[in-house]
């Protein structure tokens, strides 16, 4: 059997802060394929961003990976320990060599006072064997590529001169330059106008089908996940609640919270539909829920068991996976979900 | 239809830009010749992309953004104001009766404050209640409302999540008893799970105080759900206005259609057949002639490039910008974020 490309295996990570150590991610395990797309989806404090710049090592100074955490990239010719690498030369397969990444905001990832053109250059001499020459024309390739109009005068322009839009397809031509084998997407469309986010996730898939690499795709919006990933994991303060196929976790929800999530979204086809929050709020990390981290605001939580055990992974038809204990109890009870 | 609670008519708002050192004087117009008209107890939804100018007609309804041209026209059972034509002492009431929710609950409530004292200073500056009882039992009455906890009253606000901070803005601009609210994206700063939550606590104070709400959001589908009345607006323009049900299902207005078909939807096989809207809003500081759509519009033809289109009305209450809106039909299968979501468990 062929190897994931990303390994991510029981994935710990705790923040030391002055009011204790905080746990932002929970045994967190998922692997993604070579060109694959994952969507990583959850709200604010879910523990998604911290799990994502975990894969490229670029969490802060007082964050601390639990010793049974991995996380592997299986290259052709090598497997990297992500999470063992200790000097910044060894790092740098992870950031931006064989693992790219864009964000959210592009305004904020360009660096003001150079140009966009230098900044993909540098790059590309870091991480390739180019010539000056050589970077210069493939990164006004790719600009081009990536549909950014009159890519050679655009390459010598500042960040301020693009407009949202621009920027963020320039912030994906430069995460591409390097031809990662994993590139890791954190709200990519967030910022952006519902015109403008469509045609930067038109412009996404094209080139997962031209460049053959895997995304990992973090966003709060199941509508995006829905029209780009194969498959989809639900975080929840820190854990994964479920994880399958886009069709199974979309059209059949499992977790009480995935599904909580679907019928708090307004859609279109029914306006008269009332919309259903999930009651309460999201607890603060500081103060994690003990047993199973959403029997606070579940609807459907078992009395003394959901608050006191945290639950385990029952695996249903497809390979998908739910941590419930009441989808545990359903299929023992031969109820087919 | 009901009085309006609001008119505006012909409303421009325009920011002069560039100092014009060489003669060159350049103006920006970013609310350009809008009428509007707001209805009692209505919640009237305002999209559009970032730079069309929804914020700056909300806050030109406010008097807080400058009126260039046009009149705006505030009338409830008590008062009528001129809104270019406010005394000092007329604006001090109009403040009382027209207010502002903001979008980031972050941002909007100070850190130094308890909550108390947040919902109380409106009351205190507009010298509302004569007595510390009498503001205490207004802040409680709205906080009530609000679903805050009486508790929560002598806490500050960084102890509070985002979804419950925005229900302290909202008690904040309700305390003084508004007739006229603008929510300014007052929810896209939330989590869905809490969005859903502020949406219908706004939907049942509006129902319960009469308010009329102006709801100015980038998101169809949240508009989709809590306004009667829905304007689209486009580089400083109105393009197309309707019923909410009737813009939705029968768009007329190319631009409105393809924000539509722009919303991803939740069904993984449906991979859009959506008409992709091309390149980007053209920048206000020099907008296309004729119709301000024609850049991106696939229906354009000559005349769009030459005459502006006027906002004409189709039909009952359904009014668009488009010289071409009986002539092509915009509607497609709008039902496309169908999910059937099974309840699982």
């Amino acid at each position: 059997m062929t190897q994931p490309l990303l390994s991510v295996e029981d994935l710990t990570i705790r923040f030391n802060t002055d009011e204790g150590l905080v746990t932002a991610v929970d045994d967190v395990s998922f692997d993604i394929a070579q060109g694959e797309v994952m969507g990583l989806v959850g709200e604010s404090g879910s523990g998604k961003s911290v799990t994502a710049k975990s894969i490229m090592r670029l969490n802060a100074g007082n964050t601390r990976y639990d010793p049974v955490s991995r996380i592997m990239i299986n290259l052709p010719d090598r497997n990297v320990d992500v999470l063992a690498l200790r000097r910044d030369r060894d790092l740098r397969v992870v950031r931006g060599g064989a693992v790219s990444m864009i964000f959210q905001e592009p305004m904020a990832s360009f660096a003001p006072a150079i140009t966009v053109g230098q900044q993909m250059v540098e790059q590309l001499l870091i991480h390739t064997s180019m010539s000056k020459a050589e970077a210069r024309n493939l990164s006004i390739e790719m600009l081009d590529r990536v549909g950014i109009p009159d890519a050679s005068k655009r390459f010598g322009q500042y960040a301020f001169e693009f407009s949202g839009g621009m920027r963020q397809r320039a912030m994906i031509a430069m995460a591409l330059s390097t031809r990662p084998r994993l590139l890791i997407a954190d709200e990519p469309t967030t910022a952006l106008d519902v015109t403008i986010q469509a045609q930067v996730v038109d412009l996404m898939k094209d080139l997962v089908r031209e460049f053959g690499m895997a995304i990992l795709f973090i966003t709060h919006d199941l509508g995006v996940i829905a029209q780009t990933a194969d498959k989809v994991a639900v975080m929840y303060l820190g854990r994964i609640v479920e994880k399958g196929t886009v069709r199974q976790v979309i059209k059949t929800p499992a977790h009480p919270y995935t599904l909580g999530l679907i019928n708090a979204l307004p859609k279109l086809n029914d306006l008269e539909a009332e919309l259903t929050p999930v009651p309460g709020d999201i607890p603060s990390p500081l103060d994690r829920p003990a047993g199973c981290v959403f029997h606070t605001r579940c609807p459907v939580a078992i009395k003394g068991r959901c608050s006191s055990e945290v639950p385990n992974y029952t695996a249903l038809s497809g390979g998908r996976e739910v941590a419930c204990h009441l989808v545990e109890e359903q299929v023992k009870e031969g109820v087919s979900l | 239809m009901s009085r309006p609670v609001i008119e505006a008519v012909d409303l421009s708002v325009r920011y002069r830009i560039g100092s014009g050192l060489l003669g060159g004087r350049s103006y920006l117009n970013a609310v350009d010749r809008v009428s509007v008209s707001i209805g009692r107890g209505s919640f009237y939804g305002l999209v559009g992309e970032s730079g069309s100018g929804k914020t700056t007609l909300g806050r030109a309804l406010l008097r807080a953004a400058p009126i260039t041209e046009g009149s705006v026209i505030y009338q409830d059972d008590e008062v009528r104001y001129d809104l270019r034509n406010l005394s000092a002492q007329d604006l001090k009431d109009y403040r009382k009766r027209a207010q502002l929710i903001f979008q980031d609950p972050y941002a909007a409530l100070s850190p130094r404050m308890t909550v108390r004292d947040i919902i109380a200073e409106p009351l205190e500056v507009m010298g509302l209640t004569r007595s510390r009882e009498e503001t205490d039992a207004r802040v409680r009455e709205i906080a009530a409302k609000c679903r805050l906890n009486l508790e929560h009253l002598r806490r500050f606000p960084h102890a509070f999540s985002g979804g419950q901070r925005q229900r302290i803005s909202i008690a904040r601009a309700l305390v003084s008893r508004p007739r006229f609210v603008v929510a300014d994206e007052s929810v896209a700063a939330l989590d869905v799970s809490i969005q859903a939550d502020v949406l219908n606590l706004l939907q049942a104070i509006q129902q319960e105080m009469g308010i009329s709400f102006l709801f100015i959001s980038h998101d169809l589908s949240v508009v989709a759900h809590v306004c009667d009345h829905v304007a689209v607006m486009y580089l400083g323009q109105l393009v197309e206005t309707a019923p909410t049900a009737e813009l939705f299902s029968r768009p007329r207005h190319p631009y409105t259609s393809a924000l539509l078909s722009a919303i991803p939807s939740l069904d993984p096989d449906d991979q859009g057949n959506a008409e992709k809207l091309e390149g980007e809003i053209p920048s206000p500081t020099n907008p296309p002639p004729g119709c301000k759509f024609h850049t991106r519009c696939r229906f354009a033809r000559d005349a769009c490039r030459l005459e502006t289109p006027a906002l004409r009305e189709l039909s009952a209450g359904h009014f668009a910008a488009c010289h071409f809106a009986e002539e092509f039909d915009f509607r497609r299968e709008h039902g496309h974020q169908t999910s059937p979501v099974n309840a699982g468990v």
